[in-house]
């Protein structure tokens, strides 16, 4: 590690003094890569800005048919909370299934989406369920935050409050594990709403997406049997030594049928 | 009489210490005056180092030296290789030198260039990055496939077409005669997939020089604290042996790669004298993988010839061995040794050719890692033979049970004696338990739920209780491969055994002192075992070879022979008998045939407080050590069967049932046993379904360089094994032991890959490579001749 900074504002406002101080400051979350590449000398903020102890961050909510997720909320809140088990079964579900337990624990939601990894799952559950990123700027859809490998629409000194997921009809999640790592090597969230399907892939490429051939078919018909024959062009997909392209897309329908599966299960 | 503590699972005396973090391992150490250091890898497979400036580096805030190769030149030797090699050409092999540090050339990522020493870890860090290499890139050859094809890179300028050595083992000409009577040939090729070891505890070292008598202490992550003060004293570094002590405390676990002596601590050493102060390094884990020795890397070609009724008439095999950059300690041994002479297996083939050429790649170096050659030759034999009973539609099974030896001792085409075994007792067992009749009905199950299920044999067997010295030595062994045991019994009665082996993971502490506390008639609890310091132990050769109870067991046995001794002799003279009327039972000296007796404890408090005494013909003390050299190897030998079930949709395999059952001789802690049982499992299952170090062919960069890209095995890809024993003493040690540390990793990976072919072999697949993962086995499904669509 290089030596830095260190700040642990209690509050936004005092987030947004240090940001002022240290336009370089890294923000930290729960740490789950960020930590990583510090420690490997591949990462070398002059400061970091600790976002553990600010309250406004924490905490699950539902009302009007919206499920709000604080930034700083770990994996392990989120898969435990009644509220959302009862709520967004599927969104419980993807986060009780991302990385190992000390991840969980340790994990935020805001964290994962704001590194944009492409084999994360939140990404997966966010585009999916069209949810809303709230950050103490403004107010960002899903559809407008992943813009590519490790990158979203977050301008410096912009950081993720919370995530507002509307609720779905149903939902479900598949997820086909890196056999190393245990990232998605594909994962695909499918939702059904009142406006429509939504599918949400992630793993498969550089950066979350939707699968707008498979919503489409799901629209009129959502069985696992619907999406069997849509397989998606493997140029553009991941290739790497776990799995090339065309195993990449082939996934892709597998787990859509799998996820369909579990969401018509619920 | 008490019931016997030998086959008790008596529960391990030092999990008290690791179970409550009061362990002592290397990093643990920390002596005042401490220095750290940091080593500056190559990045590049293969270059030439045109120049290095480290001025700005030596300048920097807290650095204490900075050492490159030429720093050492004259003054460290290379690395040793304790294994000469002779070829079918007659020559030696070629033994290129191994530079602790980098000299001219680096060749291979991870090479060390150059030891950074600093007051904090961090400022060395630091100081390494102001080091200026100036490197002239080289092409590089990292797959031993390629090794010696034409305009391949030298790894070193004078080895030609970098081979170590071209070798054989058994007789051609009869081989090649048998093939040619064959009434069926089935031919294999197969790439035994290179494996990262990944100990939970990184490699480490302390180094310190001691001013006031001019001596050394290194403290060192090591399975065989003697054998490398031993290469690094009288090879390396020219010290005295009785100026170094080393000591390998609490090291947590080794798989082999903690055998060597590596450049690293070899380095340390000398520069803490250097220097004159403690130096202290431990490896991150991104450096294990670059710079730990490697397993396996084989590419084999093999030939079984059968006569119409499925017996084997002969084995040809050609292995070409990946030895990477540098010849490691006893990486000349694993591919030929320790591999063709296993090639027999359970069976009675009458002719047996193998040939193996090792060569060097730019890849970090390549050795002994748990099971060291056994395994490869089990994949050999077990793959073929069950290719074999497919090919010529004969059952599995009965195939093995055709070939089966059965007459012992049975001498081998390929050097080994076997001295006992029971092959059909362990197969007819493990089929039982893994209830094999009932396997078509859940065969049918599985398929209805869109799974293609598989069942698979490997009758593996291992040579171990390394060795006979005198044999090893003819093969090339540069060491000898007995074990020193010593058993101190302290004037209170208690007893300290100090032992050659060496425990990182293995329980020996609870198995010795079992074995010690059967004999005297003693609670465990009053026995402590030491291990792991030239400081306190007289001598030993390491644990390595599932060896420390069949050889290191046994000294320990010969020296409680001695007290024995010695202790009728005294307690002979206290109850004015003759020494030859003394029995000793149950921890009492009696008198045979009368109620006269003196228990263990006061014969030992007299030899330490003679007065009455036979002074004249005994000298007082009760402590003896003994050196035990075995007669021949151990044949520790199973049956594993495994069942798998395969996702037709995601080609992911899943291993439902696995069944071992195993023959090492008489068991002393049968929970220890299972643990090592497991452990070893669990690392073959992770050869055959995830685990593959890969270079990249153009660059030589690791790709697999952490746990992101290099799949170990975790608690839920493995099953709840089905786990037992069978029992035929060995016939040559005092205990009868076989050894048990290895079985799993030599026995599972066949085991599983018999399963999976089994499962594709309907669909037309006749191989799948290790490892097999779901990407290998969904395209093996998508160009299967016979396959249909799968469902989801």
């Amino acid at each position: 590690m290089y030596t830095f900074d260190y700040a642990r504002p209690e509050s936004l406002k005092d987030v947004a003094t240090a940001l002022r101080k240290q336009g370089e400051a890294k923000l930290l979350a729960g740490g789950q890569s960020l930590v990583q590449a510090l420690r490997l000398r591949l990462a070398h903020p002059p400061a970091l800005v600790d976002l553990q102890a600010i309250p406004e961050l924490r905490g699950i909510a539902v009302a009007n048919n919206v499920v709000s997720v604080g930034a700083m909320t770990r994996h392990a809140e989120v898969a435990a909370s009644r509220e959302i088990q009862r709520a967004i079964p599927a969104l419980a579900k993807l986060a009780a299934g991302i990385g190992d337990r000390q991840v969980r624990n340790q994990g935020t939601i805001g964290g994962s989406l704001a590194n944009a990894d492409p084999g994360a799952d939140y990404p997966a559950a966010v585009l999916g369920l069209g949810a809303n990123i709230v950050t103490n700027k403004r107010e960002i859809p899903a559809d407008k935050f992943f813009l590519g490998l490790f990158e979203t629409a977050l301008k410096p000194g912009e950081l993720i409050v919370r995530v507002d997921f509307p609720l779905p009809l149903r939902a479900g999640y598949a997820k086909f594990r890196n056999p190393a790592s245990r990232f998605a090597l594909v994962g695909v969230f499918v939702c059904d709403t009142t406006s429509g399907v939504r599918v949400a892939v992630t793993g498969a490429g550089p950066c979350v997406f939707r699968a707008k051939r498979m919503e489409k078919v799901l629209a009129k018909d959502f069985t696992p049997q619907a999406v069997e024959k849509i397989v998606l062009p493997a140029e553009g997909l991941n290739t790497d030594i776990h799995a090339q392209a065309d195993y990449r897309a082939h996934l892709v329908t597998v787990m859509a049928q799998r996820a369909v599966e579990a969401a018509a299960k619920l | 009489m008490s019931e016997s503590l030998l086959g008790q699972s008596v529960r391990r005396k030092e999990d008290y210490r690791f179970l409550t973090g009061s362990g002592t391992y290397t990093d643990d150490v920390t002596v005042p005056g401490q220095l750290y250091a940091f080593f500056l890898r190559s990045p590049h497979a293969h270059a030439r180092i045109r120049a290095i400036d480290t001025a700005a580096a030596k300048a920097a805030p807290g650095v204490v030296a900075v050492y490159v190769g030429t720093d050492l030149q004259g003054k460290v030797n290379g690395l040793p290789c304790g294994w000469l090699i002779t070829g079918i050409d007659g020559q030696p092999m070629k033994e290129p030198v191994h530079p602790p540090l980098a000299q001219g050339k680096v060749r291979h990522v991870g090479d060390q260039v150059a030891m950074i020493v600093a007051e904090s870890l961090n400022q060395a860090k630091d100081a390494s990055e102001l080091i200026e290499v100036d490197y002239e890139v080289l092409p590089a050859c990292v797959d031993p496939a390629q090794a010696r094809a034409p305009g391949a890179p030298l790894v070193h300028d004078d080895v030609p077409d970098n081979t170590c050595y071209v070798w054989g083992l058994g007789d051609k000409a009869a081989t090649d005669a048998a093939f040619a009577q064959a009434a069926h040939v089935t031919t294999l090729e197969y790439i035994n997939n290179r494996l990262i070891p990944n100990a939970i505890e990184p490699r480490a070292a302390v180094a310190q020089y001691h001013r006031g008598d001019d001596s050394y202490t290194l403290h060192v992550t090591s399975q065989n604290p003697h054998v490398e003060r031993l290469l690094m004293t009288a090879f390396v570094l020219g010290l005295p042996e009785h100026k170094v002590r080393v000591i390998a405390p609490d090291v947590g676990g080794g798989f082999g790669s903690k055998i060597f002596l590596y450049a690293e601590e070899t380095v340390l050493t000398w520069a803490a004298g250097q220097i004159k102060r403690p130096i202290k390094w431990t490896a991150e884990r991104s450096e294990s993988f670059l710079a730990d020795a490697h397993g396996r890397d084989h590419v084999t070609k093999a030939e079984l010839a059968l006569d119409k009724h499925g017996k084997f008439l002969a084995l040809r095999v050609h292995t070409t061995a990946g030895l990477g950059a540098y010849l490691s300690t006893f990486a000349s041994s694993v591919p030929t040794i320790l591999y063709a002479t296993l090639l027999a297996g359970q069976y009675t083939t009458p002719n047996i050719y193998c040939e193996v050429t090792s060569v060097f790649t730019h890849t970090a170096p390549v050795d002994a890692y748990r099971g060291a050659g056994r395994p490869e030759a089990t994949y050999v034999v077990e793959r073929i033979v069950e290719t074999a009973a497919r090919e010529m539609k004969i059952d599995p099974a009965e195939i093995r049970r055709r070939n089966f030896i059965t007459q012992f001792p049975y001498q081998t085409p390929v050097a080994l004696c076997y001295d006992i075994g029971n092959y059909e007792g362990t197969l007819s067992e493990a089929m039982r338990v893994a209830d094999v009749p009932g396997f078509e009905v859940r065969r049918k199950e599985a398929e209805a739920r869109g799974k293609l299920r598989g069942l698979g044999y490997s009758a593996y067997i291992e040579a171990c209780g390394l060795a006979p010295s005198n044999i090893a030595g003819a093969l090339g062994a540069r060491a000898g491969l007995y074990e020193a045991g010593e058993v101190r019994v302290h004037p209170t009665g208690k007893v300290t055994v100090f032992t050659g082996s060496h425990s990182h993971g293995q329980g020996h502490e609870t198995t010795f002192a079992q074995v010690v506390a059967q004999r005297l008639g003693m609670s465990v609890e009053d026995i402590d075992v030491v291990h792991g310091d030239t400081g306190r132990i007289a001598f030993g050769m390491g644990t390595y070879g599932s060896r420390s109870i069949a050889v290191g067991g046994a000294a320990i046995v010969r020296a409680l022979d001695k007290v024995v001794a010695k202790g009728k002799k005294i307690a002979a003279h206290l109850l004015e008998a003759a020494e030859g009327d003394i029995e000793f039972e149950n921890g009492e000296f009696t008198v045979a045939g009368t109620d006269k007796k003196v228990p263990f404890a006061q014969v030992a408090l007299t030899a330490y407080v003679p007065h009455n005494y036979p002074l004249d013909k005994l000298e007082p003390g009760l402590n003896e050590m003994a050196f035990y050299d075995p007669t021949n190897f151990t044949f520790p030998a199973g049956c594993h069967i495994c069942e798998v079930e395969i996702d037709r949709a995601t080609g992911e395999t899943r291993i439902v049932n696995f069944t071992a059952v195993d023959d090492f001789g008489k068991i002393i802690n049968p929970m220890i046993v299972e643990g090592q049982v497991h452990g070893g499992l669990t690392q073959g299952i992770g050869q055959a379904l995830l685990e593959a170090c890969v270079y990249d062919k153009e660059s030589g960069q690791l790709i697999t360089g952490s746990m992101m890209d290099y799949a170990l095995p975790r608690a839920d890809d493995v099953p709840n094994f089905k786990v037992s024993t069978q029992e035929t003493p060995c016939t040559h040690n005092p205990l009868g032991v076989k050894g048990c540390g290895e079985a799993g990793a030599i026995g599972a990976p066949a085991a599983v890959i018999n399963a999976i072919t089994a499962a594709l072999w309907p669909l037309g697949v006749r191989d799948i490579p290790m490892p097999a993962t779901p990407q290998t086995v969904w395209r093996a499904l998508q160009t299967a001749p016979k396959a249909r669509s799968g469902r989801a």
